[in-house]
């Protein structure tokens, strides 16, 4: 039992992680309707530019004010060269826009920084503790710590300032906004550059579990499930999402895997996602979509 | 001038319904068969039948499937790569479980297994769409290649996962040389996009169509949306399917389930964007236009550079280049290389005298 309840929580802290790269891409969607298959590539970029920084000799605070500067300069890059051009576009024409981007930035922050794989410390070691004689990470605890913190401050963001009423206003319907005098172009570039942010965080905590390297963008694939679950327009539902993928991840893993020739971490998520949809299409928190077809 | 249709009289039933129904556009596609089929394998070498020709025609007919799909009837899908892999395995089943069928069997049947996987995986498209269908059909991409690195009966128990295509025999000839290849794989590819460029076009082809401009519209007017999106993932399997199978007998030999991962249906999706979405020809020119870059921007880099630019270095910017490519398309023309060349053909109407 104490085995069990181990892999649940390490499932469930593996999940925090998951819902951090789910929060990029909830956010982008909630404020322009864009499915962003970027956030992955924009997680390699902001790990990939922060460990360049650090090996050119800046301190930790000055690298990470350096990449974010970075990030939030490719957000308005993004904004002016890629979203401008396509509004009014059919989603699914952004969305294959955002896979292009998202080659874009593997290939450009491959080609700056060097491709091959990368420590990064951050100070925080990985190391084992015991609760209730169970075993668990501190690194993980770290990152569940930082996530929340996140979460809070987007949630303040979101709902108490002018900005993030502005990202509200936009997600609901462009055209509205737009009427009633919010800039759409400086919201998008406003909303990229907190997913930027939101990369960042993801790339550090990630860089630092797994080293920074190319798997870092696939991660990103794995928070897709994630938002299935949680529905597209939710940040609770990328959170609970999360925690529901990583713990059942696990689980599945250990108990169930050793039946099938382990290994079935790889899409048993997107099973559960699949599953899910077909009973509740809109996810867990997502707005309900009345459609009768 | 060059290109008018003037006293050219569409004057019974079956002029009016035809494929090229301009004389210059027969002529056209005559020569272009003529040169790929004959001139072709007389003049090349086995560099560029094996490397390069094989492999571009393989991989524009899967993305005829993809473009059935995501073109026509505007499902999107990000399986491609999963469906290509059943059908691969399934032909070298069919082939060293039942040796006495002929191989032509082999791919309609693997073909039909690719089919079956599809339409499977294409039942939740009844409930969902959009990006939700793209996750979904990442499941299979997901799943398929781990089912066929798990499970030993696929690759008849070989040790190392790796499944190597049995020498092949059509009709009573031994299929070995890279022109024999070639031609097999040419013969496939034509008659399968001759089937799709007829099918779009008959009732079924509608049916997809009306779906992808509005499913709601679509349902209002008697289209069934059930089956109408089950045969389009049918079909796009089955083109899929065969498409895996040709490239494992005719282009690797040689193949493993990671053959088939998430980057080949990214390139084939990118194919289709770069080609023309829901355009048959745009299939061959995105998959031309795709599997040319890389060696022309490596013959580029070995010019320039004098060497001097590293492999990584290289892959780094073939991605940054693909995708530019794919922003720059979708943005200035969304319609793709199929697009340009219709604009050409209507410039060519007029010119040299536009007034």
């Amino acid at each position: 039992m104490t085995f069990f309840f181990e892999v649940l929580i390490g499932g469930l802290l593996a999940g925090v992680m998951y819902s951090l790269v789910a929060l990029g891409f909830v956010m982008i969607f909630k404020a322009s309707g864009v499915f962003n298959f970027a956030q992955g590539a924009l997680v390699l970029f902001a790990a990939l530019t922060f460990v360049g920084f650090m090996e050119k000799g800046l301190p930790f605070w000055v690298a990470m004010a350096v990449t974010l500067a970075v990030m939030m300069g490719s957000a308005i890059l993004i904004e002016r060269f890629v979203l401008r051009p396509l509004v009014n576009q059919p989603p699914i024409t952004l969305f294959m826009a955002t896979i292009g981007l998202s080659f874009l930035l593997e290939g450009l922050g491959q080609g700056l920084w060097g491709s091959q794989v990368r420590a990064l410390d951050i100070g925080i070691e990985d190391l084992p503790f015991d609760v209730l004689g169970m075993t668990f990470s501190k690194f993980d605890f770290f990152a569940a710590g930082c996530a929340a913190l996140l979460v809070g401050a987007l949630v303040l963001f979101f709902n108490k300032t002018r900005v993030g009423l502005a990202l509200r206003a936009v997600a609901d319907d462009h055209q509205a906004a737009l009427a009633v005098g919010i800039p759409l172009q400086f919201v998008w570039a406003v909303v990229w550059a907190v997913a930027g942010l939101v990369a960042l965080v993801a790339g550090l905590l990630w860089g630092s579990r797994l080293g920074v390297q190319f798997s870092l963008s696939l991660v990103a694939l794995k928070a897709l499930p994630v938002l299935i679950l949680g529905g597209f327009t939710s940040i609770a539902g990328a959170i609970v999402g999360g925690l529901i993928i990583g713990a059942s991840e696990k689980l599945a893993e250990v108990f169930i895997g050793p039946y099938f020739g382990g290994a079935i971490e790889n899409w048993f998520p997107y099973m559960l996602a699949l599953a899910f949809l077909l009973i509740r299409p809109q996810g867990l928190f997502g707005e309900k979509i009345i459609e009768r077809v | 001038m060059l290109y008018r249709e003037a006293g050219q009289f569409k004057t019974s039933y079956a002029k009016d319904l035809a494929i090229f129904p301009i004389r210059q556009d027969r002529w056209f596609i005559a020569l272009v068969l003529i040169f790929f089929g004959l001139v072709v394998p007389l003049i090349a070498n086995d560099y560029w039948l094996k490397s390069i020709l094989i492999p571009l025609l393989v991989s524009s007919l899967a993305a005829i499937g993809l473009n059935i799909l995501t073109g026509y009837a505007g499902q999107l899908s990000l399986g491609t790569a999963g469906f290509m892999a059943v059908g691969a395995f399934a032909a070298y089943n069919f082939n060293i479980r039942v040796p006495e069928l002929p191989l032509i069997v082999d791919f309609i049947l693997a073909g039909l297994c690719a089919a079956l996987v599809g339409m499977v995986f294409g039942l939740p498209s009844l409930r969902i769409k959009g990006f939700y269908l793209a996750v979904a059909t990442l499941a299979a991409q997901f799943f398929i290649e781990w089912v066929l690195t798990h499970f030993g009966w696929f690759t008849n128990y070989s040790s190392s996962g790796v499944i190597s295509a049995p020498p092949m025999k059509m009709f009573g000839f031994a299929v070995e040389s890279a022109v024999e290849k070639y031609l097999l794989t040419l013969g496939v590819v034509l008659v399968m996009a001759l089937a799709a460029k007829n099918m779009v076009r008959s009732s079924a082809g509608r049916a997809w169509m009306a779906v992808r401009d509005k499913d709601i519209s679509a349902e209002v007017i008697g289209i069934p949306l059930m089956k109408t999106k089950l045969t389009a993932f049918g079909v796009s399997s089955f083109y899929c399917g065969v498409a895996g199978a040709l490239w494992t007998y005719c282009y690797l030999g040689t193949v493993e389930p990671a053959a088939f991962d998430l980057a080949r249906s990214f390139l084939i999706l990118f194919m289709i964007i770069i080609g023309g979405v829901g355009s048959i020809l745009g299939s061959f020119l995105g998959a031309a236009f795709i599997g040319l870059l890389p060696i022309f921007l490596n013959n580029m880099a070995a010019t320039i550079g004098h060497g001097t630019l590293q492999a990584d270095t290289m892959a780094n910017l073939e991605h940054v280049i693909f995708g530019g490519l794919i922003i720059f398309f979708l943005i200035v023309e969304p319609h793709g290389l199929a697009r340009l060349w219709q604009i050409a053909k209507e410039k060519l109407r007029l010119w040299p005298f536009p007034y």
